[in-house]
């Protein structure tokens, strides 16, 4: 019986994705990191927790993949079937910013600042037939 | 004591396809030995470094068993810069009188394929596309001219600067000046660089002969004094290539810690620096940098660029010789190929692109992945 399930565990909530990209906040200093890590990377402390990100922020900045990547990309597609895809950094509520593939994959779809929302897509299908997730952003508002 | 760079030696950048990347270093060592007027007998030390080309040391099977102290120095884009600075020490120190600095590489063609768990990463971050440097470039001077108002222009003009300054240079890869609408309508790689903007991996190699400033015209009648050289990692906040996240404050970045330590140490400043190389793996990059060292105001690279204050004829050349935009990287030799080019300007030996006025200052700086700078201030 094959499922959906995420490519990684513990970058979003899973099987309720709707809580959105998973981090860790500093105890000591209060500076957040995605994905999770057990030491700070700006106070070196190991007092670190796991920390729900939510789903929500806006653009920070943004290119588009033209090329279909070379190895370690790992997707179902060809370059025959490639499509161009968005890569940004979404400024989140807690400030912190996060590297994601974006839907959007042209310059006049893509503004600095515009609301961006969290969406799964799949990867990948593995041997059994399982779709592997991995989390995207999106505009929170369609374009008209 | 102060430190002389006393010969220099260039393998042409770009593709010999008939020797190995060792090969091509050594060819940049017996050049640099020729130019100082001495033999590899006499060399002290060694520092080098290469990322694909091999171990670094291995030169000795070529060059002769002497029995030097041979370091073999790995730090990325900034390896050329990590050795020179080593070898700085030596000499400074007094530990060591005359030695040798060496970079050679032969990447393969197409882009750098770099792998998530080398840089502390995991696999979901390569397979799902995000591992990819051209994309980090793309969105680092996207954010860039979205707060400093800089414009396509600007960046179409350093992509032209750099492909006219190569074709006065013997030894650069890109020998072709293009035109205005080439670069315009290259095929779009990273939004908003294209193909035109970016350099690519090549082949090469690059050495010098250091010594004591005190015994340097013993080798070279016009030594070039190496007043400082600094090399920097990142500070937490600054924005750098394969980063899954950045905090939310975005701190100066390596370069800019590394320029105002340099200024400091060497005692001068920007103003008075006559001719500089500021890494251009891509236009953006280097117009982030000429404000990141000090040189204009963030913003002003717009203007600057629209007046040609960076070409050779301007009030601060910069890369000129084509820098790796005309050069292609090879990653252990890029580094010293700066050093190298500022070398010949100081002495006045460059030719069709010689900067006018016998420039007194000049100065190098490389950055890259994953987040390490460095920065040379040379003299007459
Ligand atoms: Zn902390």
């Amino acid at each position: 019986m094959s499922e959906a399930k995420p490519l990684h565990e513990g970058l979003f909530n899973w099987p309720d994705p709707a809580a959105g990209l998973i981090g860790s906040r500093c105890l000591d200093c209060g500076e957040h990191a995605f994905p999770s890590q057990s030491s700070c990377r700006a106070c070196s402390s190991q007092n670190t927790v796991l920390a729900d990100l939510g789903s929500a922020g806006t653009l920070w900045t943004w290119t588009i993949q033209s090329f279909m990547p070379k190895a370690p990309y790992d997707t179902d597609e060809t370059p025959e079937t490639f499509t161009p895809y968005g890569v940004g950094y979404i400024e989140l509520a807690c400030g912190l910013k996060v590297e994601s593939r974006l839907r959007e994959n042209t310059p006049e779809q893509l503004n600095i600042g515009m609301p961006m929302k969290m969406e799964l897509i799949t990867v990948r299908q593995n041997e059994d037939g399982d779709e592997l997730l991995t989390f995207q952003f999106c505009a929170a508002k369609e374009s008209h | 004591m102060d430190v002389a760079i006393v010969g220099v030696g260039l393998h042409p950048f770009g593709r010999t396809a008939s020797m190995s990347g060792l090969e091509q270093g050594a060819a940049a060592v017996r050049a640099a030995l020729a130019d100082a007027g001495t033999d590899f007998k006499a060399m002290q030390f060694a520092f080098g470094g290469s990322q694909d080309g091999g171990n670094a040391d291995s030169l000795v099977n070529l060059l002769g068993l002497t029995g030097l102290q041979f370091t073999n120095v790995a730090n990325g884009c900034a390896t050329g810069g990590s050795s020179l600075n080593a070898a700085y020490s030596a000499i400074k120190s007094e530990q060591y009188d005359v030695g040798l600095v060496v970079g050679f590489d032969k990447h393969a063609r197409g882009a750098f394929n770099p792998q998530p768990k080398d840089w502390g990463l995991e696999d979901w971050y390569g397979e799902t596309g995000l591992m990819l440097t051209t994309q980090y470039f793309g969105m680092k001077i996207q954010r860039y001219m979205h707060d400093h108002g800089i414009s396509r222009d600007t960046l179409i003009r350093v992509a032209e600067k750099a492909y006219r300054n190569g074709s006065l240079t013997p030894t650069a890869w890109r020998r072709t000046a293009l035109s205005w609408e080439e670069i315009d309508n290259a095929p779009m790689v990273s939004e908003p660089l294209n193909k035109y903007m970016f350099c690519s991996p090549a082949e090469g190699g690059c050495a010098l002969v250091v010594c004591r400033s005190d015994i340097a015209h013993r080798f070279h009648p016009r030594p070039i004094y190496l007043k400082t050289a600094v090399v920097r990692s990142r500070n937490y906040g600054s924005f750098e290539v394969f980063s899954p996240s950045q905090p939310p404050e975005v701190a100066d970045s390596p370069t800019v810690t590394a320029s105002t330590a340099a200024f400091e140490l060497a005692g001068v400043g920007p103003s008075d620096i006559d001719v500089a190389q500021l890494q251009d793996t891509e236009v953006g990059a280097e117009i982030m940098h000429m404000a990141e060292n000090g040189f204009c105001a963030h913003g002003d690279q717009e203007r600057w660029l629209a007046e040609g204050a960076t070409d050779i004829n301007g009030k601060l050349p910069v890369n000129t010789d084509g820098g790796c935009l005309a050069n292609g990287e090879p990653v252990g030799a890029s580094g010293l190929r700066q050093v190298h080019e500022i070398c010949v300007q100081l002495r006045g030996e460059a030719g069709e692109r010689q900067v006018a006025g016998e420039p007194q200052v000049g100065y190098t700086h490389v950055y890259g992945a994953p987040g390490i700078s460095g920065v040379n201030i040379l003299t007459r």
